[in-house]
């Protein structure tokens, strides 16, 4: 069976919907607040009152500008919005303004990274900008309500040319338009939420031939899991209906989780003529040069090429560097606790790496919070630890002990080792009493110890340490005990 | 006959009368001839907003207390609008059209709300839901359409002026029928944010009056740049009363007239008048050119395509789920279809069907591209013809008014009687509809003058010039 899978080749496109983080709405002046009490965020515009007319949004606007810069696209001068009409109650004006032909962005590309390190680009035919429909809520008994604090919402569709070829390169791409779309911050990409959406198109083909095979498309997949998984299903069930003789249909299909499986949504004969058509209450969507500088100056950073810098630069690994990179806050975070370390060398970058990728990563994901809502460990904290330790002044044991009562404090770890002395003894004559008291008295284990019973030296050691109340220098420990017992 | 808004004034600053008498009398004219159907709801606040213009009556602002009838497709915060429509019958609206603040903030008296054709679609006035309107002259005609209350209110003498909307010819038609100015601005000059859309590229609210001078005050405390209205001119506001050019030369005053040819379906009595007419002027010293503005087989079907193109999509927001008529009380696909079968009239069903059927998949071609095309050409046809003369003269109608019932039944013939009104809206002129004479049996005919895109104000001080020439 795996080697009919292996003689056929998925082709997949996504259309990524994401909302944007605009103080307004994309017509009207209701604040885009969609979580906010059912139906406070609502005027005759985005209600579709009699005689109301749209007004466009210029944020909304710049954050399509800076999504087709960021991937590359081009972008148009000059474009225009088009009405796409379709009867449903949440949609209040009976038809949704979006842009058909010629939309704001286009033809671009985004770089996704493979299994071997190498990296894949992956086409964006368009990005264009378009509002939200409202909210049905079916669920309830009584009756379906409507939620229109949506309606009217910004978003922008994002759709890619049909180059990813597994649903793990999907997975890859999704993951990838999310990251650039929060290190623009112009969608926070919460796909449980909605705040992000992606349908996906999917056909199979004979390896080696061009054509396209029929495809079907996937609606409102609501996680990165149901992103692969749906798309995985949907591959086998092309291979399989091709494989039994059958024909795929063009339908639209919906991942249903219960089942773990896709179903019918619709049929072609089904899908609706949407009669686009020039929208005529809205002018033309004017880029010019000043709003492309304005953009350019604003683009950040983006992941890919922070990731490879962060490991260049900082010499950590690459993929620690990509756990960083996931979230732009965190590398931020990374960056500014080494630009604060006394000593600015690899290996002290290393240790910052490390106590972001344990011991912080851990809290944070307790907590559920962002680097940015945990208060207490800031960035300067973090360094003192990493220059105490390097600087021998305290032991592992101490830092993580010093940490987690800066967590819950907040406290600065300088200060607080040292009204609680907790800084390491390095003193060698301080050091050679407590090896003396410890050694007092166990001439029996000396013995033993050197008739060749070596693992005694553990026990050595953790007797000075626990003298010392564990402030000795280890590895002064190791040396004096190792002279003492030649 | 009442007296103009000017008059009227006059006789209040110098203590003859008030607003309050003349609103009142107004209200009496109005009750007294109900059956005529021209209002189909009266300002309650009227009155009182009259007596409060009495006592400022030593600082009126340029309209203060101009009583003004109001289409009812404009949408006015508290005062029921329906758009004569059963869909709307009990929609009362939460804002005010941008028309109707600026009015207010002004001291416009609003004396109430007009008949019209059922969303501004038909030539009669005969579509409404709350039944025709008559005409204010010759009972059992028809007053025109759409803008059918508006025109009747006016030259019924129920008030000083009143606001209409034109997206084809709904301001000029009714005015000609009706003995009254009708003027349609240049699209954008006046804002629709809060006029109900029929066909968003086209529509325009226009003005009629008795007198040019009460359309010139109007149009100068209406239009001007807004920010709800993002196709509304850049333009500040209109001055086209105050700063009149009276110099006129009509020595060197070019008019362009269509070609025999095109005069298409024109009556003897409109023939007469538009021939009288241009006698009068040429004696005056105008010179006349006959110039053809393009396609003009393809006007009709042009504008029936757009108009019902963007009517199918703006009219869709009725569905009987946050306002208006509501059949079958469960949300649903069946819920908006009956009740759009329900709320909606034939003559609005028929024009969604059609600008449903120009936009589907596989005529959008043939159909709403094409139609696209020729208004490029008919634009492009209209600068040609405005490089080389100031003014164009037209008929406005193709016949005197005619019975009420005589053409209802016969959707084509009703579409061709826009036949001289519709290319200025497509082409987005300035035109004005003036009194130009009558028929045998006294029956109003108007004529047409058009001008260059936003050369509004020189339109209306010719028209006062042309038509001081001839009554
Ligand atoms: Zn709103």
């Amino acid at each position: 069976m795996s080697d009919i899978f292996d003689q056929y080749e998925p082709v997949i496109g996504l259309e990524i919907h994401a909302q944007l983080l605009t103080q307004t709405k994309a017509f009207c002046g209701c604040k885009a607040a969609m979580s906010d009490f059912p139906n406070t965020h609502v005027c005759p515009i985005c209600l579709g009152h009699p005689g109301a007319l749209p007004v466009m949004n210029k944020q909304h606007v710049n954050m399509a500008i800076l999504m087709g810069l960021a991937t590359h696209c081009s972008i148009r001068t000059r474009s225009a919005f088009s009405r796409k009409n379709y009867f449903y109650p949440d949609l209040s004006k009976g038809y949704q303004i979006t842009q058909f032909e010629d939309p704001i962005c286009y033809a671009g590309s985004v770089e996704i990274e493979q299994e071997d390190g190498s990296v894949k680009h992956i086409g964006i035919t368009r990005i264009h900008i378009e509002e939200d429909a409202g909210k049905s809520l079916h669920d309830i008994d009584i009756d379906t309500l409507v939620d229109y604090n949506r309606a009217g919402m910004p978003l922008i569709e994002i759709v890619s040319e049909p180059d990813m070829h597994s649903a793990s390169e999907a997975y890859k791409y999704m993951v990838s338009m999310r990251q650039i779309l929060r290190y623009l911050g112009i969608c926070d990409g919460n796909l449980e939420e909605g705040s992000l959406r992606c349908d996906a198109n999917i056909s199979v083909r004979k390896k080696g031939i061009k054509a396209f095979g029929i495809r079907t498309e996937i609606k409102n997949l609501n996680s990165f899991r149901n992103v692969e998984k749906a798309i995985k299903f949907e591959i086998v069930r092309h291979i399989e209906l091709l494989e039994s003789g059958g024909t795929v249909k063009q339908v639209t299909m919906q991942w249903d989780a219960s089942t773990q499986s896709t179903k019918e949504l619709r049929s072609k004969e089904q899908a609706h003529d949407y009669r686009y058509f020039p929208e005529p209450d809205l002018g033309y969507i004017l880029v010019t040069q000043d709003m492309l500088h304005d953009a350019t100056m604003l683009l950040p950073e983006l992941p890919l090429a922070m990731k490879q810098r962060l490991s260049h630069d900082y010499g950590i690994p690459y993929y620690d560097a990509g756990i960083l990179t996931e979230d732009k806050s965190l590398a931020n975070f990374f960056e500014k606790t080494c630009l604060q370390l006394s000593v600015k060398d690899k290996e002290r970058y290393k240790l910052v790496c490390n106590w972001i990728l344990t011991e912080i990563l851990k809290i944070l994901s307790d907590k559920k919070i962002s680097i940015n809502e945990a208060i207490t460990i800031s960035s300067k904290g973090i360094a003192e630890i990493v220059d105490l330790f390097a600087d021998e002044k305290i032991s592992s044991k101490i830092a993580k002990e010093v940490f987690s009562h800066i967590v819950q404090t907040g406290e600065s770890p300088l200060q607080y080792v040292e009204s609680k002395n907790l800084q390491q003894i390095s003193d060698e004559h301080i050091i050679a009493e407590f090896v003396n008291s410890a050694l007092n008295g166990e001439a029996e284990n000396i013995e033993k110890y050197r008739a060749g019973k070596s693992n005694l030296m553990g026990y050595f050691i953790s007797k000075v340490m626990k003298i010392s109340n564990g402030k000795a220098n280890p590895r002064m420990v190791n040396d004096l005990l190792n002279q003492q017992l030649m | 006959m009442t007296n103009s808004y000017s008059k009227d004034r006059e006789n209040v600053i110098s203590g003859i009368t008030t607003f309050d008498t003349i609103v009142q009398q107004h209200i009496g004219n109005i009750n007294a001839n109900s059956s005529m159907n021209a209002f189909l709801l009266l300002n309650d606040n009227a009155i009182q907003s009259s007596k409060e213009t009495d006592k400022r009556a030593c600082s009126l602002s340029s309209i203060d207390g101009i009583n003004i009838a109001i289409k009812d497709n404009i949408s006015t915060k508290g005062i029921r609008t329906t758009c004569a429509s059963k869909m709307l019958q009990d929609f009362i609206p939460v804002y005010d059209a941008t028309v109707i603040s600026r009015l207010k903030q002004k001291g416009a008296i609003i004396l109430g709300k007009a008949n019209m054709d059922e969303f501004a679609m038909g030539s009669s006035g005969e579509t409404s839901y709350f039944g025709a309107t008559d005409h204010p002259l010759f009972s059992g005609y028809v007053p025109g359409g759409s803008s059918s209350g508006s025109a009747a209110a006016v030259a019924a003498g129920f008030c000083h002026a009143a606001l209409g909307s034109d997206t084809g010819g709904s301001v000029r038609q009714p005015a000609a029928f009706c003995g009254v100015y009708g003027f349609k601005p240049s699209y954008g000059r006046i804002s629709r944010y809060g006029l109900i859309a029929f066909a968003s590229s086209l529509d325009q609210i226009g003005i009629f009056a008795r007198d040019i001078d009460t359309v010139s005050l109007v149009f100068d405390s209406i239009s001007g740049e807004d920010e709800y209205d993002s196709t509304c001119s850049r333009l500040s506001p209109s001055d086209s009363f105050s700063n009149v050019d009276n110099s006129i030369d009509y020595h060197s005053l070019t008019i362009a007239i269509l070609p025999e040819n095109e005069l298409l379906g024109l009556s003897q009595d409109v023939r007469k008048v538009y021939d009288t007419t241009i006698q009068s002027l040429k004696k005056a010293g105008c010179t006349f050119k006959e110039l053809s503005i393009p396609a003009s087989s393809a006007w009709i079907p042009t504008y029936y395509i757009l108009a019902t193109a963007e009517a199918s999509s703006n009219l869709a927001r009725y569905d009987g789920v946050r306002y208006g008529a509501r059949v079958n009380n469960d949300i649903s696909q069946d819920m908006t279809t009956a009740s759009r079968s329900d709320g909606f009239g034939k003559e609005v069903q028929r024009r969604i069907m059609l600008g449903t059927y120009v936009l589907s998949s596989g005529y959008y071609e043939a159909y709403y591209k094409k139609a696209q095309k020729a208004r490029r050409v008919i634009v492009n046809g209209y600068k040609s013809i405005f490089d080389q003369a100031d003014l164009m003269l037209l008929p406005t109608t193709p016949t005197a008014p005619f019975k009420r019932g005589e053409k209802s039944s016969n959707p084509l013939e009703m579409y061709l009687s826009d036949y001289f009104t519709v290319s200025a809206n497509i082409a987005g002129i300035p035109a004005i509809s003036f009194p130009a004479g009558y028929n045998d049996q006294g029956l109003p005919i108007g004529l047409q003058l058009q001008a260059t895109f936003n050369q509004d104000e020189k339109l209306l001080h010719l028209t006062k010039q042309i038509a001081s020439l001839i009554v």
